[in-house]
Formats: C-alpha cells, sequence, structure tokens
C-alpha cells in the first residue's frame, strides 16, 4: 500500500435552501481510487467544482468519507483515534497565504505546528532552521511575515508544514494568488522538497506548466478521475483537456496545431526544448 | 473622452523615514477605445497607478486630466468621474452584497439618482453584456460559482455606462476555461461598444492573445509602452524585471538559435505556427 491510499471514496453533502430543508445531494467525490507511492510528486488538476480540493481534504482528515476509505500512511483517516497522527503525516497548504499565517515573527510561525505537536524547545529550534532553509527563506525569520510578498508567505506555510516532519505535503493550489514569481518560487521550492527530502507532493493547481515534471497527473471531473497517466500521456490529449475546462502548455498547443498541418512530430511535446529539437531535425532533414 | 497622467508623481509616508515613492514621473494617454494590457510584478506600482485613474488616490506631483479637465480641481465632480472611468478591483466577488444578482447590479445607476426604470434598464443590459442568463437574475448572488460572481461584479460597473473600464486582474483564482470565457467576453465588449478597456494582468500569454498596446510598469515609473509585439522583443529584460514574455517568443528565440529563419515577432500560437511552416517551406 502506498503513503496515501482511498478506495471507492464517495462524499456527499446536502444541500439545504433558507430554511434549512433539505433540498438535495451533492456528490463531490464519486468512487474515487487512489494510491500514491512514498516519494512521489502527483499532481491533481481539474476546473473549479471539479472536487480536487474536496478529494485533497480527505487526505489529513478535514474531511471524512461518506462512502469507501482512506488510508494515510496505513492509517484509516475515519478513526478518530488516528487523526493527530494523520495531521501529522499529511500537512496541508492552502491556497491563501493571508489565513494561514499566525505568528508575529517568521521563525515563531513555523515553531507553532511541532511546538503544538510537544516536540522539545531545543528540537523545535532544530526544525525550524532546517525548514527554513529547505524553502530559501532563513535569512527572513527574523521577518514580520505581513511585509513579505505572497510567494514568500507561501514558503513560510510550506515550512510550517514541513517543521512537523510530515511524510507527504498536500498543497490546494498554493499559487493561484501569487504573481509569475512568487509562481517560480513556491514550485521550486516545493520539487526541493521531493526531490532532496523525498517528501511525497500532492499538488492541486491550474497551471499546467507546475505539473510538467510530476511523476503523476490525475484530471478530476465531476468528482471522479477523468484522466490519469505520466504528465506526457495527459498532455496527448489536448482536445480530451479542453473538454474539462483546462488547458495545455503553449509549447504543446503549438506542436498540436503543427501536426495537424501534417509536420512530423510526436504527440506530447511538454517543453521548449523538445520541440525545437524535433524541428531542428526536420529542417536538417530538407537540408539534406 | 481621453484621460492624460501629466508627470504624476506619488510618494506615500513622505513624512517617516518609511517614505514609498510609488509612481515616479508617469506621463501616459489613455485615448478613445483603445484595450491596453498594464504589466507589472507585485509592488511595481500598477494597483497604485489604476487608483490614479479614477481619483481614488491623489497625486503628490503632476497633473491628471479627464477630458481635457484636471480632476483634482477643487470644483471637479469626482463622482461624475467615477461613474466613467469604471473600476472592478480583485476579486470583485468580495463586493456583492445585495439580496440578488439584479439589484446588486441597480445600486450603482440607482445612486447616479437615475429614474427606476433607467437604472432597471441598465442593470439588465450589463448583466447581458457579461452574458449571464436570466434565470440567474433573482438568485443571490452568493448562490453562483466563481466565475458568475465576477460576471455580476464586472456588470455592476458596466450598469454605470463608463467610458473607461479598469480591471485589475479579472481572471485571478479562475480556471482555464473560466478565464478564457471572461476575457472573450471583455474582448466582445471592447468590439462592440468602443469602451477603452485596461486590463491589469499577470498573464503576458493572456495579454498578448487581446491587447492592442502595452504598458509596463517597473518600481513606480513605465518601463515600455508599445504594441505587444514591440514590447516582447525585450524579452531578456522583462525577465531582469520579474516578468516574462509569452512562451512562444521563447519557441521563437529558440528557433532562431538554431538557425531557422523565423520571424521573433510571432506571440500567438497561430502566428507562430504560421511563421514555423513559412520557414519549413510548407506555408
Amino acid at each position: 500500500m502506498g503513503i496515501i491510499k482511498t478506495e471507492k471514496l464517495v462524499f456527499e453533502y446536502i444541500r439545504r435552501d433558507e430554511e434549512g430543508n433539505v433540498e438535495g445531494i451533492t456528490r463531490a467525490v464519486d468512487e474515487v481510487d487512489l494510491d500514491v507511492e512514498q516519494g512521489d510528486f502527483v499532481a491533481i488538476l481539474g476546473h473549479n467544482g471539479s472536487g480536487k480540493s474536496t478529494l485533497a481534504k480527505h487526505i489529513n482528515a478535514i474531511l471524512y468519507p461518506t462512502e469507501g476509505t482512506v488510508w494515510v500512511d496505513g492509517m484509516d483517516t475515519s478513526q478518530e483515534r488516528n487523526l493527530w497522527n494523520v495531521r501529522q503525516s499529511a500537512g496541508m497548504v492552502f491556497q491563501n497565504p493571508d489565513n494561514q499565517i499566525i505568528g508575529q515573527v517568521v521563525e515563531e510561525d513555523v515553531g507553532f505546528g511541532p511546538e503544538n505537536m510537544g516536540v522539545p524547545t531545543e528540537e523545535i529550534w532544530e526544525r525550524v532552521e532546517e525548514s527554513l532553509k529547505a524553502v530559501g527563506m532563513y535569512e527572513y525569520r527574523k521577518h514580520s511575515p505581513n511585509k513579505l510578498s505572497g510567494g514568500q508567505k507561501q514558503r513560510v506555510s510550506i515550512a510550517g508544514v514541513i517543521a512537523m516532519h510530515p511524510k507527504c505535503i498536500i498543497l490546494d493550489e498554493p499559487t493561484a494568488m501569487l504573481d509569475p514569481n512568487g509562481r517560480k518560487e513556491v514550485v521550486r521550492a516545493v520539487r526541493a522538497l521531493n526531490m532532496a527530502e523525498g517528501i511525497t507532493v500532492v499538488l492541486i493547481t491550474h497551471y499546467m506548466e507546475e505539473i510538467i515534471h510530476a511523476d503523476k497527473v490525475f484530471v478530476m471531473d465531476q468528482g471522479k478521475i477523468a484522466m490519469q497517466g505520466t504528465p506526457r500521456e495527459i498532455f496527448s490529449h489536448v482536445e480530451r483537456l479542453q473538454e474539462l475546462r483546462l488547458d495545455v502548455p503553449q509549447v504543446t498547443l503549438l506542436a498540436r496545431e503543427l501536426q495537424k498541418k501534417g509536420i512530423g512530430i510526436p504527440d506530447g511535446i511538454l517543453t521548449t526544448e523538445e520541440l525545437v529539437g524535433h524541428l531542428d531535425k526536420l529542417i536538417n532533414k530538407s537540408v539534406d | 473622452m481621453p484621460l492624460i497622467l501629466d508627470h504624476v508623481d506619488y510618494v506615500y509616508g513622505g513624512d517617516t523615514e518609511l517614505a514609498v515613492h510609488a509612481l515616479k514621473d508617469v506621463s501616459l494617454l489613455i485615448p478613445d477605445g483603445q484595450f491596453i494590457g498594464l504589466i507589472g510584478h507585485t509592488g511595481s506600482g500598477k494597483s497604485t497607478l489604476v487608483q490614479h485613474l479614477n481619483g481614488l488616490i491623489k497625486p503628490t506631483g503632476g497633473s491628471i486630466y479627464f477630458n481635457g479637465e484636471d480632476i483634482h480641481d477643487a470644483d471637479y465632480d469626482k463622482k461624475k468621474l467615477r461613474s466613467k472611468v469604471g473600476l472592478v478591483f480583485q476579486y470583485p466577488e468580495h463586493q456583492l452584497f445585495e439580496i440578488d444578482v439584479f439589484s446588486d447590479v441597480c445600486f450603482g445607476p440607482k445612486n447616479l439618482g437615475l429614474p427606476r426604470q433607467e437604472v432597471e434598464l441598465r442593470a439588465y443590459a450589463a448583466l447581458k453584456q457579461v452574458g449571464l442568463e436570466d434565470e440567474f437574475f433573482y438568485q443571490s448572488p452568493f448562490d453562483l460559482s466563481g466565475g458568475q460572481k465576477r460576471r455580476v461584479a464586472i456588470a455592476g460597473v458596466l450598469a454605470m455606462k463608463p467610458d473607461i473600464l479598469i480591471l485589475d486582474e479579472p481572471t485571478a483564482g479562475l480556471d482555464p476555461k473560466g478565464r478564457d470565457e471572461i476575457l472573450d467576453q471583455i474582448a466582445g465588449l471592447h468590439e462592440e461598444t468602443g469602451i477603452t478597456v485596461i486590463l491589469v494582468s499577470h498573464s503576458m500569454e493572456d495579454v498578448a492573445k487581446y491587447v492592442q498596446r502595452i504598458i509596463v510598469m517597473n518600481r513606480g515609473s513605465v518601463l515600455y509602452d508599445d504594441t505587444p509585439k514591440a514590447v516582447f522583443r525585450h524579452y531578456k529584460e522583462l525577465e531582469q524585471v520579474g516578468l516574462a514574455a509569452p512562451q512562444v517568443t521563447y519557441i521563437m528565440q529558440a528557433l532562431r538559435e538554431k538557425g531557422m529563419p523565423v520571424n521573433m515577432d510571432a506571440t500567438t500560437i497561430p502566428e507562430a505556427r504560421d511563421e514555423i511552416l513559412r520557414a519549413l517551406g510548407r506555408a
């Protein structure tokens, strides 16, 4: 069993009108089977309302399944006695950096999690230091979080999660409110955590260029997993992705447009280098 | 009605040690009917600039003229200015408050003191302009999806019948399809009504696709003010100030380095496709 596993996970909620009468039932997550291996970098895509955030909230026991089971590190999340251990194994970072920072000073904010876990003071400081270094924010440790940029705040939030030494970290659209620079900073920090520390990453996003390095991609639609595969496999289906209200990187679209015009390029081009490499070969061939 | 910024400066906290020079000697001419992209990284001064355009902030130096009149003259009617220069803030759906969608859109024109029939006609027209179906008109705005809420908020500004529509990152937080829908609608609105549109954005791809002119802000000054193609030629300089050209520009650059005779001016996917086909001798 992987670090995160769901089996026939269903989540339903009851819609009520203003008087509290039941209007109907919405199935936000519909029989999802997910299996994430320790150390993987997994991306979850989906348009607004596709159920991806609801799915993510099950992984650290903010929500419990209506039907089916979720295991985190082998623990059933619906068992109350597992609650703290589940949350310690699977840390979560949310969209809005301003909603998750509580400390007056960066290092205090990062120390909040381990302090609540009863970690000895000496070790808290060690953890704060290593976490801030891991996200490249160590030099800001004495700053006020209010004075940081959005990307910096998000990196502090991530440090706060890794200070709890989780096995996996779930990021729910961590870059949606950031500018291109902030987005790059955060994505770079997340990739480094995955590669250097071996922390399992589940990244939920709308931005396709953030997922091209993922090991596996899941695309959600109407609460179900509509597509899954490597980024290359996923991006080979440009039209299907567009049907699912998603984008593909510009380079993938351009490659597809050229393909339609009869240029011999393979499916699922992900980077500028790949496209240029293929076109370069074509030119040299036509010169010969 | 043209808007002119003449050597505008803005300093806040000026009498303290923490004085910030948010705008430095900004001079711009915004003529009628242009579709303009305003770009800059966080802290570049673009939001401060936008708030000057409808008189929310008073410059500490220089002047702003709307239709030939100085908007900070003692007897200038700022209320009228704000109905003519409509500003849609970031996350405008946070400002929805009425019991139903239609009343929310009526709020602005009602406050202009217009007769009720005119108010309702304007609200109806504005909701149609943003593509909201009749079935949503009497729902609570809080029951709508994120994209729909945002449209209602934009309709609220359109109902004021502005000459200039300024949108501060109208697509932040929307999924790609929602983003395209809103931007297509804004482009359609610009085409049909000839309204001047200023789009504040982080996305070069979006801006390249829609606008005629790009203003790039950096550290409170105008760094570039030109057509998209001319601005993207400076892609190296754009990177230095925390921005980037559209991915297409990088592809064309890389192809050129490989010796492929493509024109660097292609900034959108169809343009790039045609350039590559031409260079391959397939056009």
